[in-house]
Formats: C-alpha cells, sequence, structure tokens
C-alpha cells in the first residue's frame, strides 16, 4: 500500500495528462491489472479489466467466487491490503463539486490524501459481511458521525443548531431576565448564516450526529435514536447492513458500491435492502455498483450487468440484452446452470471443470479449458473486445445467441 | 446513557464477589501446607522445650482441635490480624509486611510504568512498520528482554553504571538500597519513599530516590517491556487485518486516525490481560531484583524466610502474592469492560 502511493505521487507530479470521458459516464475503468504477491506466485487477480458506469446506472459484476469482483471494487477505491498491487490500468472519474464543476481525474494517480477526499465521500462501499465490518468498539452513530465530520464542513448546520437551542430556551421561558441577551445572540448567529464560521470540534460533533441520526432514520430504521447510541452486536444482522448503508450514504456518494451487501442476509431483509438502495439511488441521484452472484438479485435491480471470469470482464450488457441474448459461452453457461421451478430435472447444470489458478492462468482466452466452442486460436490469443450489438461487449472468438456464426 | 452505568457498576459488583472463593481457595491451601502437612508443633518448640510441654502447647494453639476447626481458627486470627510472628525479621508478620511491602509495590509500580509507557508505542511502531527496519530493531529488542535472565541483566547494569562509570570518572548511579540515608533526612510517612517526598515537598530525597529507581526499574521493567512489545505487536497486527480496518480506510480517514482510533483499542483488550498477568509476575520477579540491588522489599524477605522455614512469613507472602494476583485481574476485567462494550453485558 505505501509503496503503491508514493510511486502514484510521482507519476502525478510528472504528467499531467488530462483525461476524456464520454458524457454521462461518471466512472470509467480501463485495462484495470491488480496482481497479489504471494509465497507461492503472482496471482494475477485482475487482468485488464474495463467497464462504464453511467450517470443514474445500476452496474452488476457477476461471477464465481475468486473471479476477481470483489478486488475490482477493492482496486477502484485503492483499498487493495498488500500483498496486492494495482499494476496497471485507469479508473478515470468524474468528481462533482459542490458548486456543479466537473473534475475528471483517474483514481490511480491521486495522491493519497486527494484518494481520502474521494473515499466515503465522493465513492463509498458497503462490505459483505455486517457481523464483521462495523467495529465492534464504537458505538453505531458514532462511527457514522465520524464519516460526516470527516468529509463535511457542518458549519451552516451548527449555526442552525445553536439558533434553534437559543430559540427554544426563549420559547419555554420568554419572561426570562436574559431574554433581551438570547435574542441578540440569535440576531447575531442569523446575520451570519451567509457566511458561517467555522464551527467547534464539539459542535461539529453534536451537528455530525445528529445527522447520523437523521441517516439511520433514512435507512428505515425503527427508533433510530436508540440505535445511534447501541453498539454493533446490539443490533441484528439486517440493521447492521442498513447501518452500513446509512454510513455510506452519509455523504451523499456519486457511486455507491455494493460488496455482496446482501449475501449475509436472509432473503426478506435482502429484498428489503435491495428495495430501499433503489429508492435511494433516485433520491440522492447516485449510481450504484452491485456485486453478487445472485442472478435474482442482478435481475431485480440491476440495469447493466458485467459478466466476470478470473480476472477478465467477459461480457457487459444491459440486464435484459443479457438475459434474453447472451453472447459469451461463459455468460449462457451461467444462465443455463440457474433451476427452473417449471421443470423437474435430476441434476442441475454445470459448467464443466474448475476455476482456473490465477497463479498460472490459462493462455489465450482464461475460459478456453472450459469452453464447449474452444478452438486452437483460442488458447493462443486473448480475444479482442467487440461490441457485436451496440451497448454488447464481448470478449470471445465464438459469440453464441443470435451473433453465432458470423465469425 | 444511565442504565449502561448501572450495568457495569453490577458487573463491578459480580466480579468482586467472584474473587472472593478464589481468595478462600488460596488461604486453605496456605493452611494445607503449613499446618497439616508436617507436625505444626514443631513452629512452637525449639531445641529447649520439654516433651512435658507439648501438650500444653498443643492446648494453647488449638492443635488438638479437628481440622476443619483449626481451619478456622486460621481464618479467624488472619482477619482479626494476627498473622504470626516472624522469625526472620524479629517482629510481628503485620507489621514486617507494613515495612516492606511498599518497597516492592512502588518498585513494581514505577518498573509498570516504565513498561507500558514505552512497550506500547514500540509494539504499535513495530507493527505498522511490519518488516522495516524499526520493526527488526524492536524485535530484537524485545526478544533480549524475554530471553536474558534478570540477575545478570541486573549485574551487567550494575557493572557498567555502577562500577565502570565509577571507574571512568563518570557520574555514576548507586548501587542499591531506596535512597542515601547518609545524607538525606527521611522519617517514613506511608513507607512509599516517592510518595512521601511528595507529601513533604522534599526535593532533595525525591531526585535521590528517582536516582535509585533508575537501576532496578529498567532491570524488572525491561523484562515486562518486551513481554508488553511482542504481545502489542503482534495483537496489532491481528486487529489490522481486520474487516473494520478496511471499512474505517474506506470513509476515507488517515492511516493514523485509523490505527490510533479504530484499531488501538481493539488491540488493546490482549495486551491489557497480558499486563494484568504481568502485575502479578512483577512482585515475584521483584525477588530476585531486590536481593542484587539491596531493596528492602518482600522479595528479600521472602527468601530469607524460606531458607529458614519461617511458616507465617512464607504464608503471609503466598497470601499477599495472591491478593496481588487477584486484584490486578479484578482490575484487568474492569478496564476490559470499558474496552470493549461487548464484554460488560456478557
Amino acid at each position: 500500500m505505501m509503496t503503491m502511493t508514493e510511486s502514484d505521487n510521482e507519476i502525478h507530479d510528472s504528467q499531467d495528462e488530462i483525461h476524456t470521458l464520454e458524457p454521462d459516464v461518471i466512472l470509467d475503468v480501463r485495462g484495470l491489472k491488480t496482481s497479489f504477491y504471494t509465497y507461492e506466485g503472482v496471482v494475477k487477480a485482475l487482468d485488464g479489466v474495463s467497464v462504464q458506469l453511467k450517470k443514474g446506472q445500476t452496474l452488476a459484476f457477476v461471477g464465481e467466487t475468486g473471479c476477481g469482483k470483489s478486488v475490482t471494487a477493492k482496486s477502484i477505491m485503492r483499498l487493495v491490503d498488500s500483498p496486492g498491487v494495482i499494476e496497471a490500468g485507469e479508473v478515470v472519474f468524474r468528481d462533482r463539486t459542490l458548486d456543479k464543476e466537473e473534475v475528471i481525474s483517474d483514481l490511480l494517480k491521486l495522491s493519497e490524501d486527494e484518494m481520502r477526499h474521494i473515499r466515503g465521500n465522493r465513492i463509498a462501499i458497503v462490505f459483505q459481511d455486517p457481523a464483521t465490518y462495523p467495529n465492534p468498539v464504537f458505538r453505531v452513530g458514532d462511527q457514522i458521525a465520524e464519516v460526516i465530520s470527516l468529509h463535511q464542513n457542518l458549519a451552516e448546520e451548527a449555526l442552525v443548531m445553536k439558533i434553534d437551542r437559543l430559540e427554544e430556551t426563549l420559547a419555554e421561558n420568554p419572561q426570562a431576565p436574559n431574554a433581551e441577551e438570547i435574542k441578540e445572540k440569535i440576531s447575531e448567529y442569523k446575520s451570519q448564516l451567509d457566511d458561517p464560521p467555522p464551527p467547534t470540534d464539539d459542535d461539529k460533533k453534536k451537528v455530525a450526529k445528529k445527522k447520523a441520526v437523521e441517516m439511520l432514520k433514512m435507512v428505515r430504521m425503527p427508533s433510530p435514536e436508540e440505535i445511534a447510541n447501541q453498539y454493533p452486536h446490539e443490533l441484528s444482522g439486517g440493521m447492521r447492513q442498513r447501518a452500513l448503508i446509512a454510513m455510506s450514504l452519509s455523504c451523499n456518494p456519486q457511486i455507491l458500491i455494493c460488496d455482496e451487501a446482501t449475501t449475509a442476509l436472509d432473503v426478506t431483509v435482502q429484498a428489503q435492502v435491495l428495495n430501499l438502495l433503489n429508492e435511494l439511488k433516485a433520491d440522492f441521484d447516485s449510481s450504484i455498483i452491485i456485486i453478487t452472484h445472485d442472478l435474482g438479485v442482478v435481475a431485480e435491480t440491476c440495469t447493466h450487468v458485467a459478466v466476470m471470469y478470473a480476472g477478465v470482464v467477459v461480457e457487459y450488457a444491459s440486464t435484459d440484452e443479457l438475459f434474453s441474448d447472451p453472447v459469451h459461452p461463459y455468460t449462457s453457461g451461467l444462465l443455463r446452470a440457474i433451476p427452473k421451478l417449471t421443470e423437474k430435472v435430476d441434476r442441475l447444470l454445470q459448467i464443466k471443470g474448475m476455476v482456473p489458478n490465477l497463479i498460472t492462468p490459462p493462455t489465450g482466452c482464461r475460459f478456453h479449458p472450459r469452453c464447449e466452442f474452444a478452438t486452437s486460436i483460442c488458447s493462443e490469443q486473448r480475444p479482442p473486445r467487440e461490441e457485436v450489438k451496440p451497448g454488447h461487449l464481448v470478449e470471445c472468438f465464438h459469440p453464441q445467441g443470435s451473433v453465432k456464426g458470423r465469425r | 446513557m444511565k442504565w449502561s452505568t448501572m450495568r457495569l457498576r453490577d458487573y463491578v459488583i459480580r466480579r468482586i464477589f467472584l474473587s472472593i472463593p478464589v481468595i478462600i481457595g488460596v488461604l486453605a491451601i496456605t493452611f494445607v501446607l503449613a499446618y497439616v502437612v508436617g507436625n505444626p508443633l514443631a513452629l512452637y518448640v525449639d531445641e529447649r522445650t520439654t516433651p512435658d510441654a507439648y501438650a500444653a502447647i498443643r492446648l494453647e494453639h488449638g492443635l488438638d482441635e479437628p481440622i476443619y476447626v483449626q481451619f478456622f481458627l486460621y481464618l479467624r486470627n488472619l482477619f482479626a490480624g494476627d498473622w504470626g510472628y516472624s522469625n526472620t525479621a524479629r517482629m510481628d508478620v503485620i507489621p514486617t509486611i507494613q515495612r516492606y511491602f511498599p518497597a516492592t509495590i512502588e518498585l513494581a509500580i514505577v518498573s509498570m510504568i516504565i513498561a507500558v509507557v514505552i512497550g506500547i508505542p514500540l509494539g504499535i511502531i513495530s507493527a505498522t512498520k511490519k518488516d522495516k527496519l524499526t520493526d527488526h530493531v524492536t524485535r530484537v529488542i524485545a526478544l533480549a528482554g524475554v530471553s536474558m535472565p534478570i540477575f545478570w541483566f541486573a549485574l551487567m547494569l550494575k557493572y557498567l553504571f555502577y562500577f565502570q562509570f565509577f571507574m571512568w570518572g563518570l557520574p555514576f548511579l548507586p548501587e542499591g538500597g531506596r535512597y542515601s540515608f547518609i545524607y538525606v533526612d527521611y522519617t517514613p510517612i506511608t513507607n512509599f519513599v516517592l510518595l512521601d517526598a511528595v507529601l513533604t515537598l522534599n526535593g532533595v530525597l525525591f531526585f535521590d530516590a528517582l536516582i535509585h529507581f533508575v537501576m532496578p526499574a529498567m532491570c524488572l521493567g525491561y523484562i515486562f517491556l518486551a513481554i508488553i512489545t511482542r504481545m502489542m505487536r503482534s495483537s496489532m497486527l491481528e486487529v489490522l487485518k481486520e474487516d473494520y480496518i478496511t471499512l474505517a480506510r474506506s470513509k476515507g480517514l488517515t492511516e493514523r486516525v485509523v490505527i490510533y482510533r479504530h484499531a488501538l483499542r481493539n488491540a488493546m483488550i490482549p495486551t491489557v490481560t497480558v499486563i494484568g498477568l504481568a502485575f502479578g509476575g512483577l512482585i515475584t520477579g521483584a525477588v530476585l531484583t531486590e536481593t542484587i540491588f539491596s531493596w528492602p522489599g518482600l522479595g528479600r524477605w521472602a527468601v530469607a524466610a524460606i531458607l529458614t522455614s519461617d511458616i507465617p512469613s512464607i504464608n503471609a507472602f503466598t497470601i499477599l502474592v495472591a491478593i496481588i494476583f487477584v486484584s490486578a485481574n479484578l482490575i484487568v476485567d474492569l478496564i476490559y469492560a470499558t474496552l470493549d462494550p461487548r464484554i460488560r453485558y456478557g
């Protein structure tokens, strides 16, 4: 992590290239490569992942365990832990500042300080396991308030809080001997509203805590004031997950990454959380990346899907398109493996073979040892990325479905 | 807010009650070792006692009663403040403890402060700079501390800072004792030299006592510093792998906040256990240090008592060490409860 930061700084200083981004695209991942240097060898976890996220979309990453979905998310946030290293690629992000100005930058080339400003503020992540991700020794509300006070100025809110409090005391006891003083104070504070002074740490903490309670209310937490003062172990799994979502949403991020955020929950809670995410997406005008291996979740909630296999995005399309016309043999294999309630079968379908070892991945197309359509070219060359239909990208020499036999 | 402090109070009371059986167990063991195994009569006779007097002695000390009655007599005496006569110190046990115990406790506390204040930051630095030069140096220091015999280290310290510094004409550290009774006027109030110096606003005494503390506290503290550093390093490394650290980083917190706010509190939990156990160990570990530095503490008295089979003194020492162990663990449990909210209600 450390060495990566240092080398990034150098790059950042030496070349200040201007990144271009198509309109509406807010995140463009280009040729992302991440490797893990383990004792057994170099695990090439991501080998050139390219994917785009447009404003307002919900993008799903699907694939088997170990195909690099979570590593992609962590690489975007630059949270890959040692011995992982992001080796190549670009993560171009369109940052919308408060005064509606747009800043386009490559996240991988930002300094660590600039990146910290992005994390939790512009791009937030909800992790997989609600049991282990909240810090067990801090109150839920404090953990949410921490992000809020870190990324937000809160000057105006603090001033408003002070005015409210003074008005309350005045309303309770209008004949108080110091009523005149209070009134003066109120008008003084009100005159500062246009250009609020920086709040004291104490005021900031109070405002942040108040906002944390509001966030908990937003994610439909029952009795949020009480929950804010409780510790994570006192909450149920679903409540904890909601608290984590509240934490992630508390700074209105432009992108919310849900790393298997619903996998650890039971189906009813899962449905609640997914609905919540969709509603909040509309409220906050954010885009969402969902990482999952549950195709049901994808069909219900996502607008676009990127299918990953062994560190590569093999197919990318809109959800309807992908489910109706899968082109990559791996995608169609995945879809055929979904059991159907209307048919009675003895054995569920499976894709033959095993996920390859990423220390020595197969040459050429990484899927060829398991692919029923593979020919000699598949083991020699990596298939290029091709737009087989508008907005439907695939990396395969032998596309199936409606475009079958075009090559 | 209110009910959580009430829960804490209930927890404290419960823990105090739970330590009572432990103390009673220790008392039973000391009683069995001293008065049941072997002939308890031996305590009260010398070479001039005639066999005719035995029966009278038995009657006087209740030795003809059944054992359980004797145990209750023993307990009664202990709680009444009659802990027997110490042949080693040539006075009653209670005043002996009052005289020697503060010296030991004071040495243990000063050593502990050194060990904690240096050991914990060292462990944190070692963990955050894993496999860097700082880490390697720290690990060698810690390894030396746990593997070095305390008496050898004490003698080496004394050789360098007392003998060699004296030979080189440098300002040298005192060779032993708690203060220079030749130059400094001191009438004990609490028997804690540093505390007395503060109470009487005696700067000369305070400074003189502090100088005397340097070598013994360094010697005793170093071993525990090493243990604490190693424990802190490994638990910190463990915690830094936890998911909530990733979450903290994903919030955009600086590395300093991640480590000192989010990781430290969790990593302190196992370290506090070790500190508690080490404090009990300090009292027994002080025996060698006290002997080498002529420190007038419990350790030297206990060694002398063991060598002359002075049963009341040995028992008193055992009970004292047990009480210190139990209270150290009690304090550890209380610190636990404040560090980790899961424990309080569990």
